[in-house]
């Protein structure tokens, strides 16, 4: 298949556009790329990045709003991470979570290994499948104005949980570097909620 | 008389999954997630029928181990069940649990050791302790009723009271021989 749905949108803009008005929502990155996006918005006690566990983000995601309810959660990851874990996106459907949104950074690369091409620039699309899963809502963005959209959207409730592929320019901008001290991450994340470190 | 039911649901006396079950819920676990076995199908029946506790079913176990992260973030406690043939689908998504130091409970029912019929299963069963101790996990075992019952209790307190990553292998001989 050729390549398709190439875009313009810098990702980084488009990240920050996606959390310019986040207020309460938790946000767990997936490794690469995502990480360094949520990095470079801005660092926040709510967040939880991913330096490892390849297909885990959105999964992550599904525990942390479980035990969450009342808080939006959401997982911002890439294609590479999300393809791994597409047997996740199955338990998330049957789960069924009203306040979790899984975001797709999409360059259809692999960013982080040399920008080896991807399945999604080849035909496979996430959304499709999140549809065939059960998921509440779904869709795929491919400029800014259209991100600032989303971002108002997310905001608002979800009859279940929710999956938005945001097309991006593949390439690698600078690394905006979070910590890679995982407890460190873990207790401040649980301290931001409440809970005293044990 | 011919059961379809597992030796464990129908030895008189016998009820681990029910004193599983009571300890768990005892231990404030409020999140479990499975990849099937028969040894588990009496413990899956009375967590999903709990509207305390969210159930998930996996379509790979190292979800649950992800899962299972994500619940600590949030403030709650988790077990995650599956057979000894899922343990090797969760080595890399370990690196969670492990680099991360996030409370982790898994009750593996050991196949391919004991009275086994399936070959297939002999492999993994053969790999399951030696690799989760290379990831770094601590693998404790039982293979009786009353041992394991014991065992659960001290994993979940090494897990939620001190942070550490637990394996409870629960010996084919206890769970029986799978009739079918």
């Amino acid at each position: 298949m050729p390549m398709s749905n190439a875009s313009q949108l810098d990702r980084r803009a488009a990240v920050a556009a996606l959390l310019k008005n986040r207020k309460d929502t938790l946000v767990v990155s997936g490794l690469g790329s995502p990480t360094y996006d949520l990095h470079s918005v801005g660092d926040h006690d709510g967040n939880f990045y991913l330096w490892g566990a390849m297909g885990g983000a959105a999964l992550i995601g599904l525990g942390l709003a479980q035990a969450q309810p009342g808080k939006r959660v959401l997982a911002l990851t890439g294609d590479g991470e999300q393809l791994m874990g597409l047997g996740g996106l199955a338990t998330i459907g049957v789960a069924r979570p009203r306040n979790l949104d899984i975001v797709v950074i999409d360059n259809q690369h692999f960013g982080e290994t040399g920008m080896q091409a991807s399945h999604t620039g080849r035909g496979v699309d996430l959304t499709a499948i999140a549809v065939a899963c059960g998921f509440a809502a779904t869709g795929t963005v491919r400029t800014i104005e259209e991100v600032k959209r989303l971002a108002t959207e997310i905001a608002g409730p979800a009859d279940g949980p929710r999956l938005f592929v945001i097309k991006v320019l593949a390439e690698n901008p600078p690394r905006s570097l979070p910590s890679r001290d995982a407890v460190f991450i873990k207790n401040r994340f649980r301290a931001h909620l409440g809970f005293a470190a044990t | 008389m011919h059961s379809s039911k597992p030796n464990s649901e129908t030895r008189a006396g016998d009820d681990w999954p029910s004193e599983l079950y009571r300890m768990l819920k005892a231990a404030d676990v409020r999140q479990m997630s499975y990849v099937p076995d028969a040894g588990h199908s009496q413990l899956i029946r009375m967590f999903s029928a709990d509207r305390d506790v969210t159930t998930n079913v996996l379509t790979t176990e190292e979800e649950g181990i992800a899962i299972a992260a994500g619940a600590w973030l949030g403030g709650q406690r988790s077990v995650l069940l599956m057979q000894s043939s899922g343990v090797g689908n969760c080595i890399n998504m370990l690196s969670l649990s492990a680099i991360g130091r996030f409370p982790l409970l898994m009750l593996v029912t050991m196949r391919g050791e004991w009275a086994e019929f399936n070959p297939w299963q002999v492999p993994m069963s053969r790999a399951t302790q030696p690799s989760l101790e290379a990831i770094g996990l601590k693998v404790m075992r039982a293979e009786t009723a009353e041992d394991l019952v014991e065992t659960v209790e001290a994993a979940a307190a090494l897990a939620y009271e001190s942070d550490q990553q637990i394996a409870v292998l629960i010996g084919q001989r206890l769970i029986g021989k799978k009739k079918w």
